[in-house]
C-alpha cells in the first residue's frame, strides 16, 4: 500500500517501544523508513561495583533491540557514533552544573545538541523529508509559524524537554506519537508484533542507570572535593558535608542533622562550599532569572502573562515574564512555588502550546 | 535494488565450489578427525587434504600449517606464543603503527606485562622506512611482526626485505597476511617468514576458519591448551567443514591468482581513474604506486564530508563500501592507520575504502561512477566546512589520532 505521497523518514530509534512504534507505523503507511540509533555512551568503560555492566535505556542492549526492530521491519538501520559530542554537550555540562552548585537537565541538552542538530543533519544528508522521534508532543502550523504543543496523553507529555527547538527544526521534525496515549502505542506495538511492546520504561538518566549520580560524578571528576559546611538560612552552622554536589535543592533526606522541624536544602553556595538548609517555607520562591532563553513565538518586547513549568513533573502555574538587559529574563509566579532550582529549565505555556523557555540562574 | 558489494577486505562471499565441497561435512561425514574408527578416518583425510592445499598456496610443508578459527586468533597465537616461548631470550617486539588491532592490542597487552614494543612509523603514503626497522633492533628483540599488506590502504609492505633483515639478525618474523593471501603471490620461503596468518573468509571460505603457518622448529607456547590436535600446537576439535572450505578456497586462489589480479586490478584502476577525474578535492590514502598496492583496494578521502555520511548515502543506492576497517567502524576515533599516516583529522574522518572482489563487474564500477560524484557534491553543499571554504581544526588533533 503506497500512501498518496511517499516520503523518506529517518526515525531516531532508541530500542524502546515508542520510537519502535513510530518507525513501524510510518513503514505500515508505506513510507520509506530508515532507522538510526545514536551511540552516545561507551558502557564498557562504566562498570558497576560488582563488575556487572549496566543495561538501561540507552545502553548497547538497546542498540541491539533497535537493530532487531529495524530488521523485523525490513528497514535500513545505522548506528551513529556520537560519544564525543555527547561527552562534550551533555556529560561535561552535567558535571559542570553539579560542581557549580546547580542541578542539570541533561535530557534537554541531548535533544537540543544531539537529536535536533547532529542527528537531524544526518537525516538531511540522507535526503529525508523529516527526522522522526517517539516524543509525546505535537507540531502544528498556524499564524505563519510552527507551533509546539503538548502530547495528548497528559501522563506522557514531553513538550517540556523540547523547548529549545527552533522554527527550522520544527519544520524538519515529526512526532507521530503526539496524538496517542501510551496504551495506544503499546496496542500498536502488540498489533505489529514488536517484541519491545512490554519493555519497561526507564526512569533514570541514561548514563546513570542506577540513579546514583554522586558515584557517577566522582567517577568522572574524582571524589573528595567540595566539602564544607551545612548552614541554616539563619546563619548557624549545623554540620559538615562531604561535597556540595551530593545535594540538590528541595532534598530532605540524608542531611544527618537533628532539628526540631524537618530541614530541606534551600540553596547551594558553590563559592563558599556551603549547603544552605531551612524549614519548608524557605523552599518557596516567587521570582527568579533565566538565561539562554528560546522563544517559539516572536520574542515579547515587554512583560507578558504566561504559565510556567519549572521541572518535568511540575504543573505549570500562572506567572509573568519580562525581558531584562543582556538577554536575561525575569519570571514571577503569582503564587510562590517550591523547588525553583538553578540549572533546571523553566518552560512557558500558552494553553497546551510551548511558547518558550530558558534556564534558571 | 541492485546490490554492489565493494567491501571484500571486510569479508567475501563464500565461493560456490567451497559451499559444495563443504556440505557433505554437515550431512553424513560427521566424524571427529581424532577418532580411530572409520568415521574419524574419513574426515581426518579431508583435513589433511585441505592442509596440503593451504601449504601449496603459500609454499610450505603441510606439517607447518595449523588450522585455527580466525585471523585474530592467529595473530594472538603468533605474538603471545612467541613472547612466552622466548621470554628467556628477550622482551622486545617490533611491529608497525598500522597493524590490525589483533596485533596492536596484543602488543599493548604485552607492554603491560613487562615487554617492550617498538611501533614503526609510516610516512604520509603509509609506507615503512626499513632504516627505522634496523635501528629499532636490539639484542633483546625476539619478534618482528609486520602485516603483508594493509587492510585499509592496500599498501603492500616489503616483506621479503624485512625477512632478510630478520634472518640476518636471527629474529623471528611474523606476518599477518590476511589481506594479501589470494590477492597477490605469498611465498613464505622467498620472504623468510617464520609465522604467517591466513583468514578463510577473506578468500571465499566460510567465517570461523583460518590457518597459521609455523616454520618447522619454531618454539611456540600454544594459545589454546587441552588437546593434542594440530601437533599440540592448537587444542580444540577440528572445524572440519570450515577446514575443507578453506582448503578449497586456497586451491582456487592458487589456480586463479593471475587471472584474479588482472581482472580486479583493471576494474580497480577504472574506479580510481574515474573518481579522480570526476571528483575534485580528494586525497588518495595509500601509495600512488599502484603496483605496490593490493589490486582490489582503493582508499580515498573526500574533503569536507564525513566518510560515514557517504557510506550511508551509497548504501541507499545499494553500494556497500566502508570507512576504515570493519573491525574499528562504530568506534569514535578516526582509524589509527590514517592517524599513523598523519592524515589531517577531517580528511581521516572522510576516508572511504572500496575493496573489490571476484564477483565485481564492470557494471558495478560504472554504477559507482554514476552515483558517487553527484552524492559527494550534494553532501559537500550541505557541509559547513565546504560552505566556509576552510579546512577545519589544526594539527593538534592529529596528536590524539596518532596515539595507538
Amino acid at each position: 500500500m503506497s500512501p498518496p505521497q511517499k516520503k523518506r523518514y529517518v526515525v531516531a530509534m532508541s530500542g524502546g517501544v515508542d520510537s519502535s512504534v513510530a518507525a513501524a507505523l510510518l513503514k505500515e503507511q508505506g513510507h520509506e523508513v530508515i532507522g538510526m540509533t545514536m551511540q552516545i555512551w561507551d558502557y564498557s568503560k562504566f562498570e558497576a561495583p560488582d563488575g556487572e555492566t549496566f543495561g538501561t535505556c540507552c545502553s548497547l542492549d538497546d542498540v541491539y533491540d533497535a537493530r532487531r526492530v529495524a530488521e523485523t521491519l525490513g528497514i535500513p538501520f545505522y548506528v551513529i557514533n556520537f560519544e564525543q559530542a555527547f561527552q562534550q554537550a551533555v556529560i561535561d555540562q552535567f558535571c559542570d552544573a553539579y560542581f557549580s552548585g546547580q542541578t542539570p537537565n541533561p535530557c534537554v541538552l541531548c535533544n537540543q545538541v544531539l537529536k535536533f542538530e547532529r542527528l537531524l543533519h544526518k537525516a538531511r544528508e540522507l535526503q529525508a523529508d523529516a527526522l522522526v522521534t517517539g516524543h509525546y508532543a505535537r507540531i502544528e502550523t498556524g499564524e505563519g509559524r510552527y507551533r509546539l504543543r503538548k502530547g495528548l496523553d497528559p501522563s506522557k507529555d514531553q513538550s517540556y524537554f523540547l523547548f529549545t527547538m527552533t522554527q527550522d527544526q520544527l519544520a524538519r521534525v515529526q512526532f507521530p506519537l503526539g496524538g496517542m496515549t501510551k496504551d495506544e502505542v503499546r496496542g500498536h506495538a502488540e498489533r505489529l508484533g514488536l517484541k519491545v511492546a512490554q519493555k519497561e520504561e526507564s526512569q533514570d538518566i541514561c548514563f546513570v542507570p542506577d540513579g546514583d549520580y554522586v558515584r557517577f560524578l566522582e567517577e568522572e571528576r574524582g571524589a573528595g572535593q567540595c566539602d564544607g559546611e551545612i548552614v541554616h538560612v539563619g546563619g548557624e552552622v549545623l554540620g559538615k558535608h562531604k561535597g556540595f554536589y551530593r545535594y540538590t535543592v528541595g532534598q530532605r533526606r540524608g542531611l544527618g542533622i537533628s532539628w526540631p522541624e524537618p530541614l530541606y536544602v534551600v540553596s547551594i553556595d558553590a563559592g563558599q562550599r556551603r549547603v544552605i538548609v531551612g524549614e519548608k517555607q524557605y523552599l518557596s520562591a516567587s521570582t527568579f532569572h533565566l538565561h539562554r532563553v528560546n522563544w517559539l513565538i516572536p520574542a515579547p518586547e515587554q512583560e507578558i502573562e504566561t504559565s510556567c513549568r519549572i521541572r518535568y513533573r511540575h504543573h505549570e502555574q500562572p506567572a509573568w515574564v519580562r525581558p531584562l538587559p543582556e538577554g536575561e529574563w525575569e519570571v514571577g509566579f503569582h503564587q510562590p512555588q517550591t523547588g525553583v532550582t538553578p540549572g533546571q529549565a523553566a518552560v512557558f505555556y500558552s494553553g497546551d502550546e510551548v511558547i518558550g523557555g530558558g534556564w534558571i540562574k | 535494488m541492485n546490490r554492489i558489494y565493494l567491501d571484500n577486505n571486510a569479508t567475501t562471499p563464500v565461493l560456490p565450489e567451497v559451499l559444495e565441497g563443504w556440505l557433505p561435512y554437515y550431512q553424513g561425514k560427521i566424524g571427529n578427525p581424532s577418532s580411530v574408527h572409520w568415521a574419524g578416518r574419513e574426515v581426518a583425510n579431508a583435513v589433511e587434504e585441505a592442509r596440503d592445499k593451504v601449504a601449496k598456496l603459500i609454499n610450505c610443508s603441510p606439517a607447518e600449517v595449523v588450522f585455527i578459527s580466525c585471523g585474530s586468533e592467529g595473530d594472538n597465537m603468533a605474538i603471545k606464543g612467541t613472547a612466552d616461548a622466548l621470554k628467556e631470550k628477550g622482551n622486545h617486539i617490533i611491529t608497525t603503527a598500522v597493524e590490525h588491532p589483533a596485533v596492536l592490542e596484543v602488543c599493548q597487552y604485552l607492554q603491560k606485562n613487562g615487554y617492550d614494543v617498538t611501533y614503526l612509523p609510516v610516512d604520509k603514503d603509509g609506507q615503512l622506512d626499513l632504516a627505522d626497522l634496523e635501528k629499532a633492533i636490539t639484542p633483546q628483540t625476539i619478534l618482528i611482526s609486520v602485516m603483508w599488506a594493509n587492510n585499509e590502504t592496500g599498501n603492500i609492505f616489503p616483506i621479503a626485505e624485512i625477512g632478510k633483515i630478520a634472518k640476518k639478525n636471527k629474529i623471528r618474523f611474523h606476518s599477518d597476511a590476511v589481506q594479501s593471501v589470494g590477492k597477490i603471490p605469498v611465498d613464505v620461503q622467498e620472504a623468510n617468514v617464520d609465522l604467517l596468518v591466513i583468514s578463510g573468509h577473506k578468500i571465499g571460505a566460510p567465517k570461523g576458519v583460518g590457518a597459521i603457518y609455523i616454520r618447522r622448529g619454531t618454539r611456540m607456547t600454544p594459545l589454546l591448551q587441552g588437546g593434542h590436535q594440530e601437533r599440540n600446537r592448537r587444542a580444540g576439535t577440528h572445524n572440519v567443514a570450515g577446514i575443507v572450505g578453506l582448503g578449497k578456497a586456497c586451491e582456487i586462489a592458487a589456480a586463479e591468482q593471475k587471472e584474479y589480479y588482472r581482472r580486479v586490478r583493471s576494474l580497480r584502476d577504472k574506479l580510481e581513474d574515474g573518481i579522480i577525474s570526476q571528483v575534485p578535492e580528494i586525497k588518495l590514502n595509500g601509495t600512488p604506486d599502484r603496483d605496490q598496492r593490493l589490486p582490489n583496494s582503493l582508499n580515498l578521502s573526500f574533503a569536507y564530508i564525513e566518510g560515514e555520511s557517504l557510506l550511508l548515502n551509497l548504501d541507499m543506492f545499494g553500494i556497500a563500501a566502508s570507512s576504515g576497517s570493519a573491525c574499528t567502524s562504530g568506534s569514535l576515533e578516526p582509524s589509527h592507520v590514517m592517524g599513523a599516516m598523519c592524515v589531517e583529522v577531517t580528511l581521516a574522518h572522510s576516508s572511504t575504502r572500496f575493496s573489490l572482489g571476484r564477483e565485481t563487474t564492470e557494471e558495478d564500477i560504472d554504477k559507482v561512477l554514476e552515483v558517487l560524484p553527484a552524492t559527494v557534491q550534494r553532501l559537500r553543499e550541505m557541509s559547513p566546512l565546504y560552505n566556509c571554504g576552510r579546512t577545519a581544526e589544526g594539527c593538534q588533533t592529529c596528536e590524539t589520532i596518532r596515539r595507538i
